[in-house]
């Protein structure tokens, strides 16, 4: 059944979408990632215009986060002060992610910076992400299971002013950073059309130090805020969040994610990880393997009007 | 001085006789195209005669070419080089204007129908309807040339040669297939009558294209009240997230 995409302008065929959101909604709910990441470039594999894609992107994942903090929300596991402390800067990076956007749009380099990012930020995070969990299973083998625990050190970033404390993170600690990670995170989310959890989580731990149990949580519940300003955002100045294009994606992704979920509990969670790294690396070879191979078509064509 | 004005204007009366000895009568198959939610394309036929008051003047063979244009718009072609290992677009050219949307669909061959002096006058065949001029580049015909193959490849250009069928000696039709990813706007469809690749008469018509129901809706929303717009996405994507974690609580409960 072939569906005519009010915004982005195409006819594309609606159970290829539904299939496309089911699928990387089974991905999210199995790895506990919002699937951004994925959703962009299979949404550009099927035609739809680069702009629209990132744009729609951002309101379908505040879609996909929304039911999932109401379960953090529930279970506490939310640390909102320090999540409005990264929605600061969450709010300032999208906005200006838009403007680099927008400025690059009519310089025709948008597709170029979106591949670049996710080559660089796939690639850097799958192969940490691969490193580590091999180095888990291993561990795990070798050591039946248990886990050396890390020493909490004294670091650069306790010497820094501004301090605050958060309690359900049980943390007293200078507000810069976690603003700083916020900044970039709303950057990346404007231009990648990503929520940019596969930057935060290891962030909030490695670098804030937070605990495991309340990161997942404070990371969506500042996904949702900078997604969402995101979506206003390029609605207001690109005009390029296409409704239906959304709801199709939507309607597929709730579904998958509650049939991920199931799957991803019969997982270990090592196998998970090392799954998510794979195909995070397969993403970006694939974008990375575009970038350098000759195209067909040299020539592109782009809309003065609307750029790209 | 008014002697002479009246010479000019017979004379143009009598200059302008022999283009009224023919002339072309059209309808389409369609009023007007409306893009639906489950628009896939549409095909519009083309139909029409040659009038004669008189008997066929001499014996110059007679074509039909039919052309349907959609609205024009500034387009940017930019061109790929390798710069550090990687794809880039380097160099680009800004066209003025080109149409959304151009077929052209004739009776012969169309350097046969249409000669290259009335070509430039009415600007018929696909490269006369794409307006670059002042881009500074030197190699602007290559930008040129690829427009025109990427917009024939998803159906945008059409060059449908012999696809004007003459039923009767004086009645022809063609059907023109327009993809599905048309824009909004009035597409101009002409038909030009050729004896010996002089035009001898034009016929014009529009035919509106514009999106209909929930899809105007949407568009309109979106570029009028873009901040509306965007509540409502939003509106709708967190009661979607809610309803289905609420759905799946009840189904698992």
């Amino acid at each position: 059944m072939q569906i005519y995409l009010p915004i982005a302008e195409v006819s594309v065929n609606a159970f290829l979408l539904l299939g496309l959101g089911g699928l990387v909604g089974v991905l999210s709910g199995m790895f506990g990632v919002g699937g951004g990441f994925l959703i962009t470039p299979l949404l550009f594999f099927v035609g739809i215009p680069p702009v629209v894609a990132v744009a729609t992107s951002t309101n379908q994942i505040v879609a996909s986060s929304f039911s999932a903090l109401l379960a953090h929300l529930k279970r506490k596991t939310v640390d909102i002060k320090m999540g409005c402390v990264l929605l600061v800067g969450g709010i300032v990076g999208a906005a200006a992610g838009v403007q680099v956007f927008a400025v690059l749009a009519r310089l025709g380099q948008v597709d170029l910076l979106v591949q670049l990012c996710y080559v660089v930020f796939l690639g850097t995070i799958g192969a940490l992400m691969l490193a580590e969990s091999l180095r888990a299973l291993r561990r795990t083998r070798a050591a039946g299971g248990v886990l050396p625990k890390a020493r909490k050190q004294r670091t650069w970033i306790d010497a820094l002013p501004f301090k605050m404390r958060f309690r359900t993170s049980g943390l007293y600690i200078s507000v810069i950073p976690p603003v700083a990670v916020g900044l970039f995170v709303g950057v990346l989310a404007a231009i990648m059309g990503v929520g940019g959890g596969f930057i935060m989580v290891p962030a909030m731990i490695y670098l804030l130090g937070m605990p495991t149990k309340v990161v997942v949580g404070t990371s969506l519940f500042q996904i949702i805020f900078v997604t969402g300003f995101a979506t206003l955002m390029h609605a207001t100045t690109t005009y390029s969040v296409d409704m239906v294009l959304a709801m199709l994606l939507l309607i597929g992704g709730v579904i998958g994610a509650q049939i991920g979920t199931q799957i991803g509990g019969r997982m270990k969670a090592e196998q998970l990880r090392i799954l998510l790294a794979l195909l995070v690396l397969s993403v970006c070879a694939k974008l990375a393997f575009d970038l350098l191979v000759m195209p067909a078509e040299l020539y592109s064509l782009s809309d003065r009007r609307i750029g790209p | 001085m008014i002697a002479r004005v009246l010479a000019v204007l017979v004379a143009a009366l009598v200059l302008a006789q022999p283009l009224r000895a023919e002339q072309v009568v059209a309808g389409l198959s369609q009023e007007a195209i409306s893009i639906t939610t489950n628009f896939d394309g549409s095909e519009i036929l083309i139909y029409g005669a040659v009038r004669r008051d008189a008997p066929p003047p001499g014996i110059l063979p007679m074509e039909v070419i039919i052309t349907v244009q959609g609205p024009s718009r500034p387009i940017t072609v930019r061109r790929k080089d390798r710069r550090f290992g990687i794809w880039v677009n380097t160099e680009a050219s800004a066209i003025d204007l080109a149409p959304t949307f151009y077929a052209v669909s004739t009776s012969a061959p169309l350097t046969t129908a249409l000669t290259h002096t009335e070509d430039l006058r009415h600007r018929v065949s696909i490269p006369m309807a794409i307006r670059a001029v002042g881009t500074g580049l030197l190699d602007q015909g290559r930008f040129t040339e690829a427009l025109i193959r990427i917009q024939g490849r998803g159906g945008a250009y059409q060059l449908n040669q012999g696809d004007v069928r003459f039923r009767e000696e004086t009645l022809f039709d063609t059907s023109v297939r327009l993809p599905a990813n048309l824009t909004e706007g009035d597409y101009t469809v002409r038909i030009f009558l050729t004896r010996g690749g002089e035009v001898v008469d034009v016929y014009e018509q529009f035919i509106p294209v514009r999106k209909v129901g929930l899809e105007r809706l949407i568009y309109l929303l979106a570029h009028e009240r873009p901040l509306i717009y965007g509540i409502v996405s939003l509106t709708i994507a967190i009661l979607a997230g809610w309803m289905a974690s609420a759905v799946f609580r009840y189904i698992r409960s």
